[in-house]
């Protein structure tokens, strides 16, 4: 028999997928066609966009309406589907690079707008396509190709700068915590207004082998380890919470949503 | 999909798993394991509780629950 | 009924022949001397139940007209130099995912931030080059008001039948001129609309069917659940390494321009027919060869104009003739030579290609065009 949610959700004769063995995204992937399911929406009323990257090729195999745009330009041409017609849902998978350095100006400004738009960042700290360069959220002293002395740069936190910029969902998940992720990815695509799930994957072929972070179960282990629900975290003690990392809903709140304001402005002149 | 745990059993797809042991090592019961190809396999179908945490946490769509055949 | 007149600058001749023509979402980001399409396009298309947004950037701004095109709408992004050398990337990406669209680039002096309230047409080899690969090209340059109007509809519908970016490639000089037009009925207008695919139909989104020019396009949400990607991709829109599939997208690409130029390129001559010397100009620089011709032809001389339309693809074939025809034939343009050297090149030694221009942000004045053009005489 079929995967169900393969034969329901995806485009069976594109399997097996490109992602190397013990890639994050096949799991991330995954968790949003659930969401679809979950929330029953119509398949003919979802479009799918990414830019480019790794994350990025997951659109080809969901079987949606899909849009494989230009590095970093997913969230540009998902506000034109969207204002264009704002019926369909639109779901935007962009990496940690994709997303917050060459796109990083079309996230601060959909989160501004608070555009109904539900963007997953495929977070896995590294750029794997081109073969492993530091990007925007390398931890500090960590290795990629482009930096084989330790990246001297700041990392983002992507999920905060959202919330910065004026997203109204924001939130972050892991690879290993499969459940909150469904969740949380059904939330914000049940939130109305822009919305961010940051879902940190990881690139065992890349990032990992790069940073000696040992297998592939070695660094799920390492997100099961490291990271705690912000909601837990409020109850723990300070010295529990040293050098762990937040996950869980960040932000929840109800603001005019972009395409709303815009059909009011319709609205005004059908009077 | 099939209504009750009963009805369901793990099914794998040997052509799309590519051996990254997520399913094997963070199984509850310790049911599953590898085979002589470095793929996943069944180990002890009794034991398995089908809370499908394999199939949640494989990146490759290939092991699911889903209806006895 | 009578016809609406107006006296509209180019920029606003622009925005109403784009609504005539069916214009429904706007998107862009504000830059000179293209601003007034944009404020126009905000002021009316939520009257009509059209979108329009000011995106954060000019690459948003033409990422977001793609986007909205995917769903059906008919689309128009402007801007200039700076903002032209921006979208480049999406315009190759709009041309190999085949998404209609028109581009409006009002070209001003210079290069960089240059001379933004002043004239220039430096862009002309960056509408035809600009974005990187080989990719079909329709570049449509108007040089005056009502032309403005009359090609911005013809750019949308070039779009709409080709399924590709189409350039309105204006300057300065048409953008911001004022001049009386006459505003025809919706009726007299000619519209085409993209083929769509029906419901039930085997639909593959990549694939031309006998008697198409084209492949149809559905609109995201109407129930075709498509792949669109700027990979090389095959018939079913699904990305392919196949070399051999490479070369056969890319030369129906290519063959939409070259098997239909007769439709696509049009051009303006003025005494032509009995000319022993020609001027061949183009956008607002032709307005001024005009005047140079009238001049010229009083004193006996006999000068015939050639104004290209469509700039790209070129009129190669009636250049190519004139040129059999004539003993000079003299460039007229706001840059340091761009036009000239496909002009040349068409021509080849049929008979001397002398140039005139400048690219100090000045128009090119009658007398400096009948000055240099006397240098032969």
């Amino acid at each position: 028999m079929n995967h169900p949610l393969v034969e329901n959700y995806f485009r069976m004769d594109k399997f097996p997928h490109i992602w190397c063995p013990g890639c994050g995204h096949g799991i991330i992937m995954a968790s949003i066609a659930r969401a679809i399911e979950k929330l029953g929406l119509d398949k003919d009323k979802v479009c799918i966009v990414s830019g480019i990257g790794c994350s990025s090729r997951a659109p080809g195999y969901m079987d949606f309406n899909t849009l494989h745009t230009t590095h970093g330009r997913a969230l540009a041409f998902a506000t034109g589907v969207k204002l264009a017609n704002p019926d369909l849902e639109v779901i935007v998978i962009a990496g940690d690079g994709d997303l917050s350095a060459i796109g990083g100006n079309h996230l601060i400004h959909s989160a501004r707008r608070n555009i109904n738009l539900t963007t997953i960042c495929f977070n896995n700290n590294i750029y794997g396509m081109t073969g492993g360069q530091y990007s925007p959220t390398t931890p500090t002293n960590e290795k990629g190709t482009t930096a084989p002395y330790g990246n001297i740069d700041k990392p983002f936190d992507i999920a905060k700068l959202a919330i910065g910029a004026g997203a109204t969902y924001s939130a972050r998940t892991t690879a290993y915590h499969v459940p909150q992720m469904d969740k949380l990815i059904e939330a914000a695509i049940k939130h109305k207004g822009f919305s961010l799930v940051e879902a940190i994957s990881i690139c065992p072929t890349y990032y990992g082998r790069k940073n000696k972070k040992g297998s592939v179960v070695d660094m799920m282990t390492w997100l099961k380890d490291n990271f705690v629900d912000v909601k837990v975290a409020e109850k723990l003690p300070q010295e529990k919470k040293e050098g762990k990392f937040l996950m869980g809903e960040f932000i929840n709140i109800i603001e005019p949503e972009y395409t709303d304001q815009y059909a009011k402005i319709i609205e005004h002149f059908n009077k | 999909m099939a209504g009750s745990k009963e009805d369901l059993t793990i099914h794998i797809n040997e052509a799309w798993c590519k051996g990254c042991g997520i399913c094997i090592a963070f199984c509850p019961k310790k049911v599953l394991g590898f085979n002589e190809n470095g793929k996943v396999m069944m180990l002890d179908r009794d034991n398995c509780i089908k809370c499908g945490m394999c199939q949640m946490r494989c990146p490759d769509f290939a092991i699911f629950l889903g209806g006895k055949e | 009924m009578a016809r609406k007149v107006k006296f509209l600058q180019g920029n606003e001749a622009c925005v109403e022949g784009a609504l005539m023509a069916g214009m429904t979402f706007y998107s862009g980001y504000p830059i000179t001397p293209s601003t007034e399409i944009a404020e126009l396009s905000a002021e009316k298309l939520p009257k009509i139940g059209g979108k329009f947004i000011q995106m954060e950037d000019e690459i948003a701004g033409i990422a977001a007209a793609i986007g909205a095109s995917l769903t059906g709408a008919k689309v128009m992004t402007a801007t200039s130099g700076p903002g032209f050398s921006l979208k480049q990337e999406n315009i190759g990406y709009a041309a190999l995912t085949e998404i209609p669209l028109v581009i409006v680039n009002v070209q001003r002096g210079g290069p960089s931030t240059g001379l933004p309230t002043a004239p220039g047409q430096g862009d002309v080899m960056q509408a035809m080059w600009g974005t990187h690969g080989d990719h079909p090209v329709i570049c449509l340059t108007p040089d005056s008001v009502k032309e403005t109007f009359d090609l911005t509809i013809r750019a949308f519908n070039l779009a709409e039948k080709y399924r590709m970016p189409v350039i309105l490639l204006t300057d300065e000089i048409t953008g911001h001129m004022r001049e009386k037009i006459e505003i025809p009925e919706q009726s007299e207008i000619e519209v085409y609309n993209r083929i769509k695919p029906n419901l039930g139909d085997n639909y593959q989104a990549y694939k031309v069917e006998a008697g198409d020019l084209v492949p149809k396009m559905a609109d995201f949400g109407s129930g075709f659940r498509y792949h669109v990607t700027g990979l090389m991709h095959d018939e079913t829109g699904f990305p392919s390494n196949s070399t051999a599939n490479a070369g056969r997208l890319m030369d129906r690409l290519m063959d939409k321009i070259e098997a239909n130029k007769d439709d696509i390129i049009t051009y303006e001559e003025i005494e032509t027919e009995d000319a022993e010397y020609l001027i061949l100009a183009y956008g607002g620089t032709a307005r001024t060869a005009k005047a140079a011709v009238k001049t010229l032809r009083a004193e006996g001389i006999k000068v015939g104009l050639f104004r290209p339309i469509t700039l790209w693809p070129f009129p190669n074939e009636r250049v190519n003739t004139l040129s059999e025809q004539v003993k000079d034939i003299i460039v007229a343009e706001l840059n340091y030579g761009q036009l000239i050297l496909e002009v040349e090149r068409v021509v080849k030694s049929n008979c001397p290609v002398r140039f005139c221009g400048k690219a100090n942000g000045e128009v090119l004045t009658p007398d400096e065009l009948i000055r240099k053009f006397k240098e032969v005489l």
